[in-house]
């Protein structure tokens, strides 16, 4: 595959007279974080809730990946286009996403040294709190489903978060692929 | 891995305001997400046309996922059909052979209704379906029901339109766009749909259960009639939903009701019908004015 690194060449590597195009290399996060949102409602027509907020997991592996790429405020742009595509009352993704951008950067703050463990645990936390306080809004804005419907989807998503972060690893690659001709 | 070293401030000003200010513009993104989720927790439709739009600019893609979603469903189908093709032969030609002795009584009921209709000078008026169209996207990382029909303004769709497939009801309209339209499932727990039992009439509500399941509420209290297997239709109570369309079978029975499973799945179904919101038929006037005491 193109995205994984060959042996002694690191694909982030510049070679002769090539760069990383800026617009990539800063455009790239917020174009699969807003194509995360979109593709889980067009993967089925679900009748319960079994699909990851997939918009959510690509935005926290994005800011575990490289905390300082994403600014703290990207929760407001990015969690409005989510609620376009969510179902979710709007404003329950600006909110969330923005609270969850703040926590996330507290957490790491003192959590001086990180590995693979660590970070999940970290993810498991803000998936779990997301998905119930999602439940509880959309219960707000109109629904009464019970706690049990969200429980396989926390669970899918408690899983799913590590394969979205070898994602966002690609396409970190991908975004640091030097492709602008130098002059 | 450390944190990257850029991070810590230090004594640098320019660095501690900057830090200072992404936490304060993180804060602010947050109060504002609070303020418009007051608005749209007591104002439904305020955003409104903004996820019309959305829905309307990416209904080529959710378009082109459908029909990749739907040719799945049918490579799928083939596969499984290869190897079953014996034994479901034998069993579709028994079912067809009963279907059509069926089917003949059924005219004969359908005559006969028609003539009891025209005695009792009642008009059927089936004035057939607005248009049809698949539904190209839904909600699933939710627990809300909202799937995205293709289908808006441009094809006659109007808010409050029941929407069908051809095996039994699938939801009805919420929003309307240019070329796509909202519709609220019946399995959302939002929507409440008047339904009876096929058989004789039982009446009661069929609210969505968050799971994908319906559940069933008699209006009349006591003993529970219900038994598994029972099919539920609307019926047509209140208007927009066309009495008689199936919606769900039993499959639980409860002390007060009963959880049903859809009949109509949004899931497997390729397209679906939008119909005309049903509205009751005014009941005549009284034909002499009330007695003055």
């Amino acid at each position: 595959m193109a995205l994984l690194p060959r042996f002694g060449t690191p694909a982030s590597a510049p070679r002769i007279n090539r760069a990383p195009s800026s617009l990539v290399a800063h455009g790239l996060p917020w174009v699969t974080i807003v194509l995360g949102s979109m593709l889980p409602s067009w993967l089925m027509i679900a009748s319960a809730p079994v699909l990851p907020p997939l918009g959510f997991l690509i935005f926290i592996a994005w800011r575990q990946l490289r905390p300082g790429l994403l600014p703290i405020w990207a929760g407001l742009p990015l969690g409005m286009a989510d609620d376009l595509f969510s179902g979710q009352p709007f404003g329950s993704a600006v909110l969330l996403w923005s609270v969850a951008a703040i926590v996330l950067e507290l957490i790491e703050a003192r959590l001086p040294w990180r590995n693979f463990l660590t970070e999940w645990l970290v993810a498991i936390g803000l998936i779990v709190a997301y998905v119930a306080l999602c439940l509880g809004i959309a219960n707000l804005g109109g629904g009464s489903a019970p706690v049990r419907v969200v429980l396989p989807q926390i669970i899918i998503s408690m899983l799913f978060y590590p394969l979205s972060g070898r994602f966002v690893a690609a396409m970190d690659r991908l975004r640091l692929k030097p492709i602008v001709v130098l002059r | 891995m450390a944190p990257p070293a850029n991070r810590r401030s230090g004594f640098s000003r320019r660095a501690q305001y900057t830090t200072f200010f992404s936490y304060t513009a993180g804060v602010l993104g947050a109060v504002l997400g609070l303020g418009l989720l007051a608005i749209s927790l007591t104002n439904h439709d305020a955003f409104g046309p903004f996820r019309t739009i959305a829905a309307d600019v990416t209904e080529p893609a959710a378009e082109a996922g459908a029909k990749t979603r739907v040719a799945g469903k049918g490579l799928v189908a083939t596969v499984s059909g290869f190897f079953r093709t014996g034994t479901q032969q034998a069993r579709l030609q028994r079912e067809l052979d009963e279907a059509k002795s069926r089917l003949v009584q059924a005219q004969a009921i359908e005559t006969e209704n028609r003539r009891l209709k025209a005695l009792l000078g009642l008009r059927d008026d089936n004035p057939g379906p607005v248009t049809y169209a698949r539904l190209t996207a839904s909600t699933g990382g939710s627990t809300r029901r909202f799937a995205t029909l293709g289908a808006g303004r441009d094809r006659g769709v109007v808010k409050g339109m029941p929407v069908r497939s051809a095996t039994g009801l699938v939801g009805r309209v919420l929003e309307v766009g240019a070329s796509t339209s909202r519709v609220l499932l019946i399995t959302d727990t939002e929507s409440l749909v008047p339904v009876r039992r096929a058989r004789d009439g039982v009446p009661a509500f069929a609210q969505g259960h968050g799971d994908g399941t319906i559940r069933i509420r008699l209006v009349n209290l006591g003993i529970n009639p219900l038994r598994k297997g029972d099919v539920m239709a609307t019926s047509g109570s209140g208007g927009l939903y066309r009495p008689g369309t199936p919606i769900a079978v039993v499959t639980e029975l409860l002390r007060d009701g009963a959880i049903a499973r859809v009949i109509s799945n949004p899931s497997d179904t390729d397209y679906v019908l939008v119909e005309k919101a049903w509205a009751l038929a005014e009941p005549p006037p009284l034909s002499s004015e009330p007695q003055a005491k």
